[in-house]
């Protein structure tokens, strides 16, 4: 495939350098963002699938994609996809975004 | 609706802002979610501890018992390269909760090595977390064009003779390698084995050794 059409995400067989082995711990919020996704996904009737937090990592525009952090991609992209599916409204949503931030 | 978080990010990159006030934002993104969905009863507080006690729980260890046991007990080996989730649950009582497990094994002929190009699909359940290098833009894009290259900035050489593959993951299945059992280690019980066997011997960067 040429490397021009490809999205940002599919990156097999280019050359992003050499592998780094610093490893970080994962933190609190990240914790809570990755609990999220397993509650949404882990259950009789899932709410969304692991293939839809990928389909919707993959929709961020290659900016964000590569500028966020890992669990950042995450929030974004379930969030995303819960307004999509009528779970939660984005109004709503910034709002409680707000509070939280008047709250600090 | 990637234009609306699209726009909204933009508003973000109108200043430079430092880093910790950019995840400010995602972290207030997360609990304003969380909020939601106890709220709209999707889940409970209780579920979000309880899931992330659970996960908390997973580590290495967990493979390596996988991995002595298939050691030491071939009709188990067997059975587990056949049908991996369903040996593990069956018999270990180890649940990878994911649709599908491949296991794959290393003999003197071939060498595996896992990776998720397309994002970072990973065997959790029974690793733990995976770590940053597996989820980076170096691993994930190097490893399907120049493994042994890769294998290198790990320090791990694999001989010329032996073949090198490596195994793209899905959401719906990943994979978990069975190193090769080092020479020096006839008798020893299985709990002993499992102490030598660490989270990159099951990725398959790194081989394992009585040193490890």
């Amino acid at each position: 495939m040429s490397d021009d059409i490809r999205q940002q995400h599919d990156m097999g067989g280019l050359d992003k350098g050499p592998v780094t082995l610093d490893e970080h711990e994962i933190e609190p919020w990240e914790k809570r963002i990755e609990a999220i996704m397993r509650l949404c996904s882990m259950r009789e009737d899932p709410i969304l699938t692991v293939d839809e937090l990928r389909r919707g990592i993959e929709e961020l525009p290659a900016e964000l994609y590569d500028t966020l952090t890992y669990y950042e991609r995450w929030i974004m992209s379930l969030t995303n996809i819960l307004v999509e599916k009528g779970v939660v409204n984005r109004t709503e949503l910034e709002e409680r975004v707000r509070e939280l931030e008047a709250m600090e | 609706m990637p234009h609306e978080q699209h726009e909204h990010a933009h508003d973000h990159s109108h200043a430079p802002i430092q880093a910790d006030e950019r995840q400010g934002y995602y972290q207030r993104l997360a609990d304003a979610t969380r909020n939601l969905l106890i709220e709209k009863g999707v889940f409970t507080a209780g579920d979000m501890r309880a899931i992330i006690e659970k996960i908390d729980g997973r580590s290495p260890a967990l493979g390596a018992r996988i991995v002595a046991r298939a050691w030491t007990d071939p009709p188990f080996r067997k059975r587990l390269l056949a049908r991996g989730k369903q040996t593990m649950l069956e018999e270990m009582d180890i649940d990878p909760v994911v649709a599908d497990i491949v296991v794959v094994e290393n003999t003197p002929d071939v060498h595996n090595v896992v990776v998720c190009t397309l994002c970072s699909c990973y065997p959790v359940f029974i690793l733990g977390r995976p770590p940053d290098w597996y989820k980076s833009y170096a691993y994930r894009s190097r490893v399907v064009r120049n493994p042994r290259g890769v294998l290198q900035d790990f320090g791990t050489t694999i001989d010329p003779a032996r073949e090198v593959r490596v195994h793209d993951s899905t959401a719906d299945m990943r994979y978990l390698v069975i190193p090769m059992r080092p020479d020096g280690t006839d008798g020893w019980p299985e709990d002993k084995l499992a102490e030598l066997v660490t989270r990159d011997t099951m990725v398959g960067t790194a081989e394992v050794s009585i040193a490890n």
